[in-house]
């Protein structure tokens, strides 16, 4: 073996170095195409996922292209915004933002998540021409996590169409069964608004009774997830309320969706 | 040929990384409550510590003793970077589960380990096949544990429905405690109590 | 605002305890956890360097790694990749600093915590945190909250688990089970009992 100089150790070091940048750069920059269309892709696939459109077999990139018209909307004002490509804008992006965020004061921060973006995206679903839902992003504290999921509105606004998590790390078997498919099969159908057109969608402890006059605003509670289901109602509560989604809607009502 | 075979096989049950040196366990576990992201994982480490091992053994003649370490964790970090990156392109999805874990191979003891220990005394052939083998060895556990952790907390191998449950009309009931952090604990306890019993040689002595 | 670094604080020491819920610096954990005072002084140990490292790569994450966070010098690119080598080098360059500054002005706190600092470079409970700092999107405020909680509930972990296995020498355990796999049982008991800390919210 050689003896050590100065020399030597730096020669070393810079190629080692050398090499491995290339290697890292390398593969950063090769599989970044391949990254980016992935993870569009999921998106396209989280989105659909709650409109139930998404048959086995259907390919989610061209049906999102046939159905889905992405739009933003000003939270604040209820009016679309033109401030964003909808195709590109990445709304965790923004919320870490300071010039696009904006806190949430704590007496109507029902979900946790304490700042929200201004701008927020809505994905209407369009078939022959005529919007038959409306998906709009929601997420807040569960119990270990924040939850990260879409609810579809149908076109009464008030009838939920769909809804479920695509991202959350609640304990499995617990919290976790909020993606239980059986569980989530039963928000369909149900309504999220009261005639008064407060958000009234709640996930109730125990079984819903079919014949109680508010079943029709409830959901059955997991066993052994009071907090994730908890957390569940408020995030809702928020994101379908005055602070958040409630202005567009209320546009939406009286305007219609034309625009 | 019985040398080869040694060489790639020893560390898969002779002498397992992670009953019988302790090493590597950190990122083992919190993978395990699923098969699918455990494989994954699996795949990873072998990879890394092959890689690992043939690089750190092509230019151990060079390395200046003085940097040694520092020369090591540079190959290693660098390969866990593609590793991750390959991850991220495959399935986001499964890199999301995967989160941090991916990442903490580079403070895989098995990997630096073997580097420091094998790979700076052999030939590169030999040091690749040493790095498969520990991650072979690795892998066993890892897969092993999640076997039982998601069979028994989810019911199902790979994703796919085994044991019926009752949720779905089935006669199973899941057993939650298979899918949090202790039992992960219990399980490997309980299988370097079987290995030892197994090879009684491994069993220690009291102080 | 105290209220929420407090949350994040408890969170970090007991709900999400590195050792017990991540399995995190595992090998340190089970191999320097037979006598209570050389526990304690690596969880000590753990502390200040976790303290010190989760806030020091936040900065870099901030400012130098992350899209955008280069916009001060003009640039815009995206470096996130380079997390991981940048992450366990600031690491690594931190703990050799410390030891040397501990050797020429602390000589005493150097001779007592010394020998565990170039442990704590391979400790995946360290490039860990950062790992979770950069995944929780943490400020710099919650950035040193973390640091400091995380370590502050490994280094409980590890004396209450030191603790335990003086008093197992007196049990009649199983040959097999001796030493290592009661260990692996004694600490999933002990994540058992931390669960009981999961859901609570300040």
């Amino acid at each position: 073996m050689a003896g050590e100089s100065t020399r030597r150790t730096f020669l070393v070091a810079f190629l080692v170095c050398f090499v491995c940048s290339l290697l890292v750069s390398g593969s950063a920059i090769g599989l970044r195409a391949i990254q980016e269309r992935e993870v569009l892709t999921i998106h396209y696939r989280n989105v659909l996922s709650v409109t139930g459109l998404l048959a086995p077999g259907v390919d989610v990139v061209e049906l999102w292209h046939e159905v889905v018209d992405p739009r933003l909307v000003d939270l604040d004002t209820g009016e679309y915004s033109d401030a964003f490509d909808p195709a590109t804008f990445d709304p965790r992006r923004a919320a870490a933002d300071p010039a696009l965020a904006r806190p949430i004061p704590a007496q109507v921060d029902l979900a946790g998540i304490r700042t929200r973006t201004r701008i927020a995206p809505v994905y209407f679903i369009r078939q022959e021409g005529e919007v038959v839902q409306v998906v709009l992003p929601v997420h807040g504290r569960g119990l270990w996590s924040t939850l990260y999921g879409y609810i579809s509105l149908a076109a009464d606004l008030t009838t939920i169409a769909g809804f479920g998590f695509y991202e959350h790390a609640e304990t499995p078997g617990l919290g976790g069964e909020i993606d239980n498919r059986q569980w989530l099969a039963q928000w369909p159908g149900k309504e999220a608004f009261d005639p008064e057109g407060q958000p009234r969608i709640e996930v109730i402890r125990g079984r819903v009774d079919a014949a109680s006059p508010y079943a029709r605003f409830q959901v059955d509670g997991i066993s052994g997830a009071t907090v994730t289901a908890r957390g569940v109602t408020n995030l809702l509560h928020y994101w379908l309320g005055e602070d958040a989604f409630g202005p567009f809607l209320q546009r939406l009502r009286t305007e219609g969706f034309d625009d | 040929m019985t040398d080869i075979r040694s060489t790639l096989f020893g560390p898969v049950f002779n002498n397992n990384p992670i009953a019988l040196q302790i090493l590597g366990i950190c990122s083992a576990l919190a993978v395990t409550t699923r098969l699918e992201s455990a494989f994954v994982m699996s795949l990873a480490v072998i990879f890394v510590a092959a890689f690992a091992g043939g690089s750190v053994a092509l230019i151990r003649l060079y390395i200046p003793e003085s940097i040694r370490l520092i020369v090591q964790m540079t190959i290693i970090a660098s390969l866990v970077i593609v590793v991750d990156q390959v991850i991220q392109a495959v399935s986001p999805t499964i890199s999301r589960q995967l989160s941090v874990f991916v990442g903490l191979i580079i403070t895989n003891c098995i990997v630096l380990g073997r580097a420091e220990a094998y790979a700076m005394k052999n030939s590169v052939g030999r040091s690749f096949l040493d790095g498969i083998g520990n991650g072979l060895g690795y892998s066993l556990v890892l897969l092993l544990v999640a076997t039982l952790r998601e069979l028994f907390g989810s019911g199902t191998v790979f994703g796919t429905s085994v044991l019926p449950l009752t949720q779905a009309g089935g006669w199973y009931e899941t057993n939650g405690l298979m899918l949090l952090p202790p039992s992960a604990f219990f399980i490997i306890g309980l299988l370097i109590w079987a290995l030892r019993v197994w090879k009684r040689d491994q069993i220690e002595v009291e102080e | 605002m105290l209220e929420y670094y407090l949350s994040i604080f408890v969170r970090a020491v007991f709900v999400e305890n590195m050792a017990l819920a991540f399995f995190l610096g595992m090998c340190t954990f089970l191999a320097v956890s037979k006598k209570v005072d050389t526990a304690l002084g690596l969880g000590i140990a753990v502390i200040v360097v976790q303290t010190i490292t989760v806030p020091i790569n936040n900065l870099i994450f901030r400012y130098l790694l992350r899209e955008g966070g280069l916009a001060w010098a003009g640039l815009n690119v995206d470096l996130t990749f380079l997390g991981l080598i940048s992450y366990i080098g600031v690491i690594a360059a931190m703990v050799q600093i410390l030891e040397m500054v501990l050797d020429k002005h602390v000589p005493r706190l150097y001779a007592a915590l010394g020998v565990f600092l170039p442990l704590i470079t391979v400790n995946c409970m360290i490039l860990g945190g950062s790992l979770f700092m950069v995944e929780r999107e943490y400020g710099l405020g919650e950035s040193i909250v973390f640091g400091l909680g995380s370590g502050t509930g490994w280094a409980i972990a590890i004396t209450a688990l030191a603790g335990i296995r003086t008093r197992l020498k007196y049990s009649n355990i199983p040959e097999g089970l001796r030493g290592l796999g009661m260990t692996f049982i004694v600490v999933g008991l002990m994540s058992m009992a931390f669960m009981a800390f999961s859901g609570i919210q300040l």
